[in-house]
Formats: C-alpha cells, structure tokens, sequence
C-alpha cells in the first residue's frame, strides 16, 4: 500500500493564539443553550420534544403514536375472526425461545367441540416477561400465526409472579387478529 | 463578649448559610446548564412526592432538592477503605482538599455594613489587610490534598493525578501572583473590603464608567484598562488552573487517569474532593467578581445611596450572590465549551506564556501609572524598553521552542 504523507495543517496567527476559537466556541453552546430552553433546538419537533432540548419526558409524554410496525414489544396470542385459539400446541416457539421464557402444557380439543378436527390446543401457556428478549423468534416460527410480538413495551410488576404472563393476559394482549391465514376453517 | 459573639455569628451565617449552599447549587447548575447546551434536559425530578399523599401532581421544583438526593446518596453509600492504602493520608487528604477553600472565605467581603439592633457590623468574616496574600497563601495549600490524596491511594492512577497536580500548581501560581500586582497597584491597597468600597466609588476596575468624584481621571482610567484586562484573562485563566476545572482538570482527567486523585475514594471522603473542588470554585469566583467586577457594589453610582442604610448591606449581600452565581455559570459554560489541553500544552501556556505575560503586565501598569509623573523622555524610552523587551521574550520563545517531532 502506499504511503500517503498527511500534512500537518499550516495555522495562521489568528488561529494559533486560540481567542478566536475559543468566542466561537461560546457562541456556539449558548445558542445551543438559547435554542433548547426555547424549544427549538435542532430535531425538537421530529422528537416530539417537551419543549426543553430535544428530550420527550416520559410518563406524562409517550411515543405510543409514532411506534412503527415493526416494532417488537411484548409477545402475545392472537384469535381469529371465529374466536378460535390459533394456537395449536405444536411448542416450536417454546423450543426455539433462546431464552427459554415460555412454557406451554397442551391439551386435546374434545371430539364434540366445533375444532375438534385442529386436534390440540394449549390448555396453559405462560411467558415469563422476566425472561423474554424480545427477539421476535416465536413469531417468526410459528407456523399457525397464532403468537405476534405486540407494541406494549411498559411491562411491570411488583413480583416474579406478576411478570409472567398466562395465558388469559396474552390473549387480552393479543386480541383478535383479522386477515391470517385460515387453514383450519371453510372461510380458505 | 459580644465581639466574640458576632465574629461567631458572622462565620456560621456567611460560610454556613450564604456559601456552603452555593456549593451543592453550583453542582445543580452545573448539570442544568450542561444539559441544557448538550440539548437535553437534565435533573428535573426530584422534589416532594406529592401522589404519594394522593394529589394529582408532584411538586418538583425544576429538580432543586436534586443536590439533596445526591448528598443522601452519597452519605449511605459505603465508605470503602481499600487494603492497600497509606490509612493516615488517605483520611486526611479529603479534609486537606475542602478546608483551605473555606477558609479563603473569611476574607472576602459579602456586603457593606449592616446594621441590626444598633450594631453596625461588616459583611466580612476577618477584615485583614493583606486580603489577597492570605487567599493566595491559604488556597494553594488545597494542592496538598490532592496530591497526598494521590500518594497515599498507592496505585498508579492515582499518583499520577496528584504529581500531575502538583506540576500544574507550580506553572500556574506565579501567573496568579504577578498578574494581580497590576490591580493592587492600581488600588494601592491590600484589604479587600476598601478595594471593594473604592471600586463602588470610583467604578468597576473592569468597567470603569462613573464616579462619584475624587477618582482618579477618565483618560488615566481607560489607559489602565488594558493592562487590567490582560490581567483579568491572566487571573482568570489561572484561577481555572487552580479550581482543576475543565480545560485544565488534568489531575482527575477521566479518559486518561480513570478518576485521577480520587479513583480509590467512595462515599463522603470522595464527596469531599468533589464539594472542595465546588468550594474553591465558589471562591475563585468571590474573589474574580471582587477584584475586577466591583465586588457587592451594584455600580453606576446607586451605591453611594444605599451605604448608611440598615438595609444596604443586605442589597448588597444579594449583588454579590447574584454576581458569583453568574461567575460560575461562567466556569460551566468553559467547561462544556473548551476541550481539555494536552499536558505538554498547559505547561506551555502556564510557563512560556501567561509568566511573560504578567510579568510585562507588571511594568505596564507601572509605567502609565507613573507616566504624569514622569517627563515624557523617559516615559517613552520606558516604553520603548518594554516594547523591546517584550519582542525579546516572544522571539526567545519561538526561538527555543522544543522541536516538534519529525513527520515520518
């Protein structure tokens, strides 16, 4: 490779006696200073600021709206338009999950009930949100669309216990999901 | 008795109640002000928690109770004494470090007289009249507490710190004390409480605009500006020195020294390094603002009305606070404006040209200070001998610069 020789810069008077510099400098922090404190520094309005720099507050300010769809928050079930679990048991996200946060207990749909043909369906399914990274790899491995990574992101709780969420709270998050594929159903 | 009862009065109400609270408000403002130039908020939170009583909103004051947290915080830390520490030093350095700054204080005036129940009383702890030497005498001692501080923590980083502090000390303390001799010229007086009520009289030394008549004259005024104003850039620059702050807190400098003197320090004993290097900023500031910005005077000649009131001194005791507030929102906008300086850079400024500097300062002063008594000959050989003199040290000083090294 060559041997490219980088000249040092040559400075003028002006610059080697630094005051110059050193006033633009001032100049240039308190019109930061100036711009922030009056709303308007630079990105203020992209970041939907609160009107001091270009920091949301967050408990009173949210970003909920400008969440985008790909967005990976909390993961959750989902029913179908004829409210049938879409889930079918098949554990493949409770095997892929890297950090090992779900835990299904299948059970068998009962021969006289309307989906008896799906066979199986989770009798309890648990994802510990203590655990969860939020990798997205359960959606991406399911093969009956049945688990989404949803947009909530504000998970708390004053326990272990609280953290993890059964299957009644996935559902509630979830809700239903409209236009999937319908494999089970006479509306394919 | 009653002397004694006021000179105690006097120490616990100015160094107790008007300046240590500067201290944790200069590092609130500190974070405000750095948040606010970096475009983000900073501490606004803390305050009392109202919802918890069940009201609707809490109160926050724009994070003002933010320093308290933070010297609870600290005091419940754990206060770790690493093993292999010298134990003696190790546990005097902290007080070394916040001591002399406060100290320092028991010079400085806060205000003119006040009078309460018939006593009149001065707004100065120690009306001394060498006011400047004691503060030169008494700050620079603060050194030894980073430096022991830096020895006796017995790990590299640390030692570096306080050698690095020591060398920093040294290059900038004679800039310190010559720069000042032009402006205890000018006054021709040592007690800071009459340079104080000359500058309220006579104007500002750095703003020399009235008088209220006996001063000295306008033409004689705007001649000495110049070498006051090189003086105040000198003083300035090296009272930054002194503080260790920004362009030149190469003692702590994180990037390179970790934490510097007080990397084996935790809770309070490194609360103290941080509330001495706040405190030595609040005096420095005192001291700036009383040299060059006329001290508690509110200037333009009002002063002169409010002297002899009851309630003068307090107006006053507020112009002063007021003027080191906005001193040390000077300091911080240094800090978040100029990059560190290379070590070999700050010894450059602080011996080659800050030391030439004042000292030609010094026969500057003097000689417009002298200048109508003298006849105009030797006025301007004097002059002439300066100009050549000074042309010397500059061309002595590109002359004999150490070579830069040899691009490859």
């Amino acid at each position: 490779m060559a041997v490219i020789k980088v000249q040092r810069p040559k400075l003028s008077f002006a610059e080697k006696i630094y005051f110059g510099a050193l006033i633009k400098g001032f100049f240039l922090t308190m019109q930061h200073a100036v711009a922030s404190l009056r709303g308007k520094a630079r990105g203020a309005k992209d970041m939907a600021s609160s009107g001091l720099g270009v920091t949301m507050q967050y408990p009173e300010q949210k970003w909920d709206a400008h969440l985008p769809e790909y967005y990976r928050g909390a993961p959750a079930l989902v029913t179908d338009e004829q409210g049938r679990d879409r889930c079918v048991s098949c554990q493949l996200c409770e095997f892929i999950c890297p950090p090992k946060a779900i835990r299904i207990t299948p059970a068998e749909i009962p021969s006289n009930d309307t989906w008896a043909k799906v066979e199986k369906r989770p009798l309890e399914f648990e994802i510990d949100m203590i655990r969860c990274i939020y990798c997205g790899m359960c959606e991406e491995v399911c093969p009956e669309q049945a688990i989404f990574l949803r947009k909530d992101y504000a998970i708390t709780g004053t326990s272990r216990k609280d953290m993890v969420h059964d299957k009644k709270k996935l559902y509630e998050i979830g809700g239903v999901r409209v236009g999937l594929v319908n494999k089970w159903n006479d509306l394919k | 008795m009653l002397e004694f009862a006021i000179i105690v009065t006097k120490i616990i109400v100015l160094t107790f109640v008007v300046v240590l609270p500067l201290v944790p408000l200069a590092v609130y403002f500190e974070r405000r002000f750095s948040a606010i130039i970096q475009d983000r908020v900073g501490p606004n939170r803390v305050g009392i928690p109202l919802t918890l009583f069940g009201a609707k909103k809490d109160f926050s004051f724009f994070g003002l109770i933010q320093p308290i947290a933070d010297g609870v915080k600290l005091f419940l830390k754990e206060d770790y004494t690493p093993d292999h520490v010298r134990k003696g030093f190790y546990w005097l350095a902290p007080a070394l470090t916040v001591a002399p700054a406060l100290i320092t204080l028991a010079v400085i005036p806060f205000g003119s007289d006040v009078t309460l129940f018939g006593h009149t009383i001065k707004l100065v702890i120690a009306d001394i009249g060498v006011g400047p030497l004691f503060i030169f005498a008494i700050a620079s001692l603060s050194v030894y507490g980073i430096t022991i501080a830096g020895w006796a923590s017995n790990s590299k980083f640390p030692f570096i710190g306080g050698v690095r502090s020591t060398a920093q000390m040294i290059s900038y303390e004679i800039a310190l004390g010559l720069s000042i001799i032009p402006v205890l010229l000018y006054f021709g007086e040592l007690n800071l409480s009459n340079i104080v009520e000359y500058q309220a009289a006579h104007g500002w030394l750095l703003l020399p605009l009235w008088d209220n008549g006996g001063g000295p004259s306008a033409m004689h005024k705007a001649l000495m500006w110049i070498p006051m104003f090189i003086s105040f850039l000198v003083f300035t620059t090296s009272i930054f020195a002194e503080t260790n702050r920004m362009p030149f807190d190469l003692p702590e400098c994180e990037t390179e020294l970790v934490g510097g003197y007080h990397t084996e320090y935790s809770s309070m004993k490194f609360a103290m390094f941080f509330m001495g290097e706040y405190a030595a900023m609040v005096v420095g500031s005192a001291l700036i603002v009383t040299l060059f910005f006329g001290g508690w005077s509110i200037g333009f000649g009002l002063d002169q009305h409010l002297i002899g009131t009851w309630f003068g001194g307090f107006i006053h005791l507020g112009v002063f606070l007021a003027k080191v507030i906005a001193f040390i929102l000077f300091f911080i906008l240094v800090r978040w404006t100029v990059p560190r300086f290379r070590y070999d850079q700050l010894m450059r400024l602080g011996w080659v040209v800050f030391f030439e500097a004042a000292l030609i300062n010094v026969f500057l002063a003097a000689l417009i200070m002298a200048a109508p008594h003298l006849p105009l000959a030797v006025t301007i050989a004097g002059f002439t001998a300066l100009a050549i003199a000074a042309a010397l040290l500059i061309w002595i000083a590109k002359r004999f610069e150490a070579p830069r090294p040899k691009q490859v």
